[in-house]
């Protein structure tokens, strides 16, 4: 299957809040990085992960439904999870979803944090 | 995996232009907010909002139906194939009305489809996205299940991979029911025999159906009950009830 073209990185942002930066492109091949991803911010202690889009290259289908299995699982441990960083063309992609019903969408990292 | 805070955050969107486009832009549906049909019927489609596995209100299942193809069959090949004549494999008791030519982003297709016991199921799908390799389709309120189902090909080692995976939650409790007394069986048959006959027309040796199913979210969405308002399924058997009961109350023309 497809090779990843993805990158993650993660970090603290606050004492409850982990921010997973996004790299490149996000398919469904992008999943064992951005679980990789999320269950080091849970190991972090997280209970709020925020996903930084603003160095999200392309994003497909695949992609989008990779986001609803990562929002099922940070809802099972009750972790609200919110965006920022999206250009205009993937904000409305996520609003053609319905995404947006689930994951707070900020214009920026501040925002995000603060809400 | 954690890396330097200070190169992370780098430029945001706004920063970086957030009006720039990505690659694939073209391959995306424009937003819309509820659904327009162009020709006439639209039964249950028409007005109707899209809905996601977020939205619904049964478990979530994402479900895998794959087989392999001679390398010789290109995933271009095949996504062609499939997007220009979608609805021709499938099953003979169900009608898929697409678009005259091949399905592209933002088309609207109205789908009667028979659900067992002589019940039929009339709703529509929307092109979510469309590209060369790939395209997902995404299902309206009062289908039978709220999500999306994306349709790609691609090669892996020596052979093809063309693949149907549906992501979604059973609409609301009276499908959800249904899904449980047999209708996740008939849905896999349903997409076996499809690929079955897209395999044949591809010109390929009678090909295995490889079918995977994962419980992504074991828990139902309560709050969601109300979608049980739409069911298409509900609808469309009292449109025929009232379609027929209209028709026998009409006065048998009399001698001119």
């Amino acid at each position: 299957m497809d090779k990843s073209m993805t990158g993650m990185g993660v970090r603290m942002a606050d004492r409850l809040t982990s921010v997973i930066d996004i790299r490149g492109d996000v398919t469904a091949a992008s999943e064992p990085a951005l679980m990789a991803a999320y269950e080091e911010a849970s190991r972090q202690g997280a209970q709020r992960l925020v996903l930084n889009f603003s160095r999200l290259e392309y994003m497909n289908s695949g992609g989008i439904g990779m986001l609803v299995t990562l929002l099922v699982r940070a809802n099972r441990q009750h972790q609200p999870l919110a965006a920022y960083g999206l250009s205009d063309h993937y904000r409305e992609i996520f609003e053609l979803t319905r995404l947006d019903e689930a994951i707070g969408i900020y214009d920026d990292e501040q925002s995000a944090l603060a809400g | 995996m954690s890396e330097n805070p200070a190169t992370e955050g780098g430029p945001s969107a706004a920063q970086a232009g957030r009006a720039s486009v990505p690659r694939n832009a073209a391959n995306w549906a424009m937003r819309v907010d509820r659904l327009t049909v162009d020709s006439g019927g639209g039964l249950n489609v028409a007005g109707r909002r899209l809905t996601g596995p977020v939205q619904g209100f049964g478990k979530m299942w994402r479900k895998t139906y794959w087989i392999e193809l001679s390398p010789e069959i290109s995933p271009r090949a095949v996504i062609a194939t499939w997007k220009g004549h979608f609805g021709e494999f499938w099953p003979e008791a169900s009608r898929f009305e697409g678009p005259l030519t091949s399905l592209s982003p933002g088309d609207v297709a109205l789908l009667d489809v028979s659900v067992g016991g002589g019940v039929r199921l009339s709703t529509g799908v929307f092109v979510l996205y469309a590209d060369e390799e790939s395209f997902t389709l995404m299902t309206p309120q009062g289908h039978m299940f709220a999500g999306w189902i994306t349709f790609s090909a691609e090669r892996s080692g020596t052979v093809t991979v063309v693949q149907a995976q549906v992501l979604m939650r059973a609409n609301d409790p009276l499908y959800e029911l249904a899904m449980a007394c047999g209708g996740h069986r008939k849905e896999d048959q349903f997409w076996i025999q499809t690929m079955t006959a897209l395999a044949q027309c591809l010109g390929a040796a009678p090909a295995v159906v490889h079918t995977r199913t994962v419980c992504i979210d074991r828990r139902r969405q309560w709050g969601n009950a109300g979608q049980v308002w739409h069911n298409s399924m509900v609808r469309t058997m009292m449109h025929s009830a009232t379609s027929t009961l209209a028709r026998k109350r009409q006065p048998a023309p009399g001698p001119r």
